[in-house]
């Protein structure tokens, strides 16, 4: 896939992945203060010859919106992989509400969005989504389901 | 400590002797007046001019910065802009980029939106944030000799390089570049990779 930046704003979901990039000689791995960072860096690296892919929990998709003019109004590739809270099991009540309009406020904002609740559905999702971005200059987020991630529970 | 003189410098004639010497520099500036200043001092593309994405400006730099070592990029941001990524100060030092300088354009104010006091007018200094969050070099202009005396760190410092510029605050003629998204990319991307734009 050719990606050479990576950014994230750090989620439990995504740690084995960020792991591997920050590990990549091949990739620029940067953490963020917060996720429209990522979209921003994320143009400033296509303009410059260099796929970005960044990395993020449902939360931050709301810190997004209007960065992500951005790519739309350019018609350059962002490519994001959303690790989903809010949803199956959660025990967190304050993540409902982002968990819940993560989707439609993506695609409010212009983004193809594909959902991925097994794990096979995440690498083909991953590869088709990261190919459409590229190929067509769009903006793609995968959401990755909180049932593939599992729960977290403090209160057992 | 003595009140500092109320700043003089003009903003476009300020980015336009900067880029005197940008060489092969890639520019990207933040929405509103430095988006002007930089169309001013001569349109070009290896200039990207934002107009939107408020915040964003020094992270498309990083972006560019990363991809294109071997270039300076200089980004031209708002002082407004610059308060709205403040946490960008923190990402850009934490990962390091050699090439990357930020001009703040400070002149205290909203200027776009009717003139509404900025942060900066209430002592807030960016240069001393840009410090304190690791840039090697993060110094504030105010004359005309610290001005030429800060074009060598913009244009050759190790990066990244902070310099805020205190300028008036004065009427300023509205330069207005292109401003299609895709024109802007395409223009960008194919002086600076050629055929590979369209790859």
């Amino acid at each position: 896939m050719n990606v050479r930046q990576v950014s994230y704003v750090p989620d439990a979901g995504h740690s084995a992945l960020i792991r591997l990039c920050d590990a990549d000689p091949e990739i620029q791995s940067v953490s963020l203060t917060t996720e429209e960072e990522g979209v921003a860096m994320s143009a400033g690296a296509w303009l410059g010859g260099q796929r970005a892919a960044l990395l993020l929990q449902s939360s931050g998709v709301g810190n997004c919106i209007n960065m992500l003019s951005l790519q739309q109004e350019t018609r350059m590739p962002l490519f994001m992989i959303v690790t989903m809270r809010g949803e199956w099991g959660e025990f967190n009540p304050w993540q409902i509400a982002m968990g819940k309009s993560t989707q439609s406020v993506l695609e409010d904002s212009g983004v193809y969005v594909y959902r991925a609740d097994t794990a096979d559905d995440v690498v083909a999702n991953v590869a088709a989504g990261a190919r459409f971005a590229y190929q067509t200059g769009r903006s793609v987020a995968v959401l990755i389901g909180q049932r593939v991630i599992g729960t977290k529970n403090f209160n057992k | 400590m003595t009140k500092p003189n109320l700043p003089m410098l003009d903003r476009r004639q300020v980015v336009k002797r900067l880029l005197r010497d940008r060489g092969d520099a890639l520019a990207v500036a933040s929405l509103g007046n430095p988006t002007f200043d930089l169309a001013s001092a001569g349109d070009s593309a290896q200039n990207f001019y934002l107009w939107g994405a408020m915040g964003g400006a020094l992270m498309v730099g990083l972006g560019l910065a990363q991809a294109q070592p071997a270039k300076r990029v200089i980004v031209f941001a708002g002082d407004g802009e610059m308060m709205m990524g403040l946490g960008s100060l923190g990402t850009v030092a934490a990962h390091g980029a050699g090439n990357l300088s930020v001009v703040v354009i400070d002149n205290e104010l909203y200027a776009e939106t009717g003139m509404q006091p900025g942060h900066t007018g209430r002592g807030v200094d960016i240069a001393g944030v840009a410090a304190a969050c690791g840039f090697p070099t993060a110094i504030t202009v105010r004359t005309e000799e610290e001005l030429e005396k800060s074009v060598d760190a913009i244009m050759h410092g190790t990066g990244p390089v902070l310099v805020t510029i205190k300028v008036a605050n004065e009427p300023q003629t509205v330069s207005l570049p292109p401003r299609d998204g895709p024109y802007l990319r395409s223009r960008f991307r194919e002086a600076l990779l050629g055929t590979d734009a369209h790859a």
